[in-house]
């Protein structure tokens, strides 16, 4: 479904993605780890058109887009629940949800989305009229999952869904990540909390200083030289 | 009696107008960190294009009307595609300084094209009338004035809070990458706020065409400043802020212009300057801004 090859970006003299190459099959839950700083959210930025790559090739469902616009990628089925979730604090959970679903001309589908989102995630019906920038960091991660999937995306691209939430909440949003994948979603989880990544996975590349540095199933992970402790730590 | 009523509705009036122009600013700056300076061309495009109308032989107040808005909003959409566009990822004082270059160019085409001097545009000029109501004698422009200006901001909160790109417009002043996420288009968001920008200075040129009863290149100049000033009042960015800043500025001046004795109207302006640094200094986010702490992610 999705295919990267040799993706290079580049902040000025900094090199954060080298060579990248990638490849995301139909159905798929490909886990994307390593350690801060080693070019996962510049990846999936580039996937989704927010960064421009140096160099390299972005192919979806056998199309480059590489030089597509964010929106239009959007529109072609590739969706991101960005690092630090990014909901739109100033809105109200009731329109975070129907700006998710800004792409579709379905509004009875898309009502109907909403109600399946609320029922559940109870919280955020609770809470559907109020600021999204008043709920918890669950809430808010679930939100922004929520909000992604309003497009009815093909394939879902999460990058960090973990961070700064604490592990029953985490363990939660992986639960419901589960599901997505149950439900055939296709799915990039860039995650640094590679035992929850790990759970779902089919696949698994680690990532580190913008170099691939393993490639294959998640049981072997843990049995390659130290690449488990090295990279990703406990 | 008379008095006091016919200085509330010069403070509403005056007021009201000042928010229009204020909140054409912050739409505009509120997703783009844009301070259009060339705002006040946008008021003299319309201008122009009534005037020229006239000349054609469109009087029709109606047209006018029409005309005034329609060609506002288009003047700002064709700005930020020609100008804005090419700078919109540039460092902000570029885009500062690519509004007053449109800004300078504009106007000097007015004086080119047209005249550097000051044209007659009469045909707004039946808006402006006396009404009596039994002993009271109100001006019918401050009247429509404050409801128009009224219903215009109405019109402006239900789009806002209502339509998919009203909202996206409101989005994408906290966090506009993730508004493209959505798959919503970044060109068209802007172009909209551009529009609505636009169509309140158009707003806007109707009445001051109707009051002044003449068009001339530096026309909107010195309503833009003040605008500038309501929307500082109120909190840079802030629609509600501009709105407020730019109701609060027509207070401040028209108060002054009671309060003070004759001889002392001169420092009229000093003062409502004076007043409004007071108010920085306790407030400097401005009434309805949010203080940002250094570091915060989310701006």
């Amino acid at each position: 479904m999705l295919k990267v090859e040799k993706l290079v970006v580049r902040y000025g003299a900094v090199m954060a993605v080298r060579e990248l190459s990638l490849e995301v099959g139909q159905g798929e839950l490909v886990a994307l780890l390593g350690p801060n700083g080693a070019g996962k959210s510049s990846t999936i930025n580039a996937l989704t058109g927010l960064v421009t790559p140096a160099s390299g090739r972005v192919v979806l469902d056998s199309k480059d887009i590489s030089h597509v616009r964010t929106e239009d990628r959007i529109r072609a089925g590739l969706t991101s629940t960005p690092e630090g979730r990014h909901i739109f604090a100033n809105l109200s959970v009731g329109e975070n949800l129907r700006l998710g679903a800004a792409t579709r001309r379905d509004p009875a589908g898309v009502r109907q989305d909403i109600e399946r989102f609320l029922s559940l995630f109870p919280v955020l019906s609770e809470r559907y009229g109020q600021a999204a920038g008043t709920l918890s960091g669950g809430e808010q991660q679930m939100l922004a999952i929520a909000r992604s999937l309003m497009s009815r995306p093909k394939l879902l691209l999460l990058d960090e869904p973990s961070l700064g939430l604490a592990p029953k909440i985490v363990a939660r949003i992986f639960d419901f990540i589960g599901e997505l994948k149950a439900q055939g979603l296709t799915l990039l989880v860039v995650e640094q909390n590679a035992r929850q990544a790990l759970r779902f996975a089919d696949r698994v590349y680690v990532l580190s200083s913008g170099t691939l540095r393993y490639d294959g199933p998640p049981a072997r992970l843990a049995d390659e030289h130290g690449l488990f402790n090295l990279y990703i730590g406990g | 009696m008379d008095y006091a009523l016919q200085q509330l509705l010069n403070a509403l009036a005056f007021g009201a107008e000042y928010s229009l122009v204020a909140l054409g600013l912050a739409v505009v700056f509120s997703i783009m960190g844009l301070v259009n300076f060339a705002h006040g061309e946008i008021i003299g495009v319309s201008a122009y294009s009534v005037f020229l109308a006239a000349a054609l032989g469109l009087t029709s107040p109606f047209v006018a009307v029409l005309l005034a808005v329609g060609m506002a909003a288009l003047a700002a959409v064709v700005f930020e595609r020609v100008a804005f566009r090419p700078v919109r990822y540039a460092p902000t004082t570029t885009g500062l300084l690519t509004a007053f270059g449109v800004s300078i160019v504009v106007q000097n085409l007015f004086m080119l094209l047209i005249s550097p001097k000051p044209q007659s545009v009469s045909v707004l000029n039946g808006l402006n009338q006396m009404w009596f109501f039994g002993p009271f004698a109100v001006s019918s422009l401050q009247v429509m004035e404050l409801i128009v200006s009224g219903l215009t901001i109405l019109a402006l909160v239900f789009f806002l809070n209502r339509s998919t790109l009203g909202l996206a417009i409101r989005a994408a002043s906290r966090d506009f990458a993730t508004v493209r996420l959505m798959g919503i288009k970044a060109n068209r968001v802007i172009a909209t706020a551009f529009a609505i920008s636009g169509a309140l200075a158009g707003i806007a040129a109707v009445f001051i065409l109707a009051r002044r009863g003449s068009v001339s290149p530096d026309l909107g100049f010195g309503l833009v400043l003040k605008a500038f000033v309501a929307c500082v009042i109120g909190g840079f960015g802030s629609l509600p802020g501009a709105a407020v800043g730019g109701m609060l500025l027509g207070f401040i001046e028209v108060g002054l212009l009671v309060a003070l004795p004759q001889e002392y109207a001169g420092f009229k302006d000093a003062l409502t300057y004076a007043i409004i640094v007071a108010l920085l200094v306790y407030r400097p986010e401005g009434l309805l801004g949010q203080r940002i702490e250094l570091g915060d992610k989310e701006i």
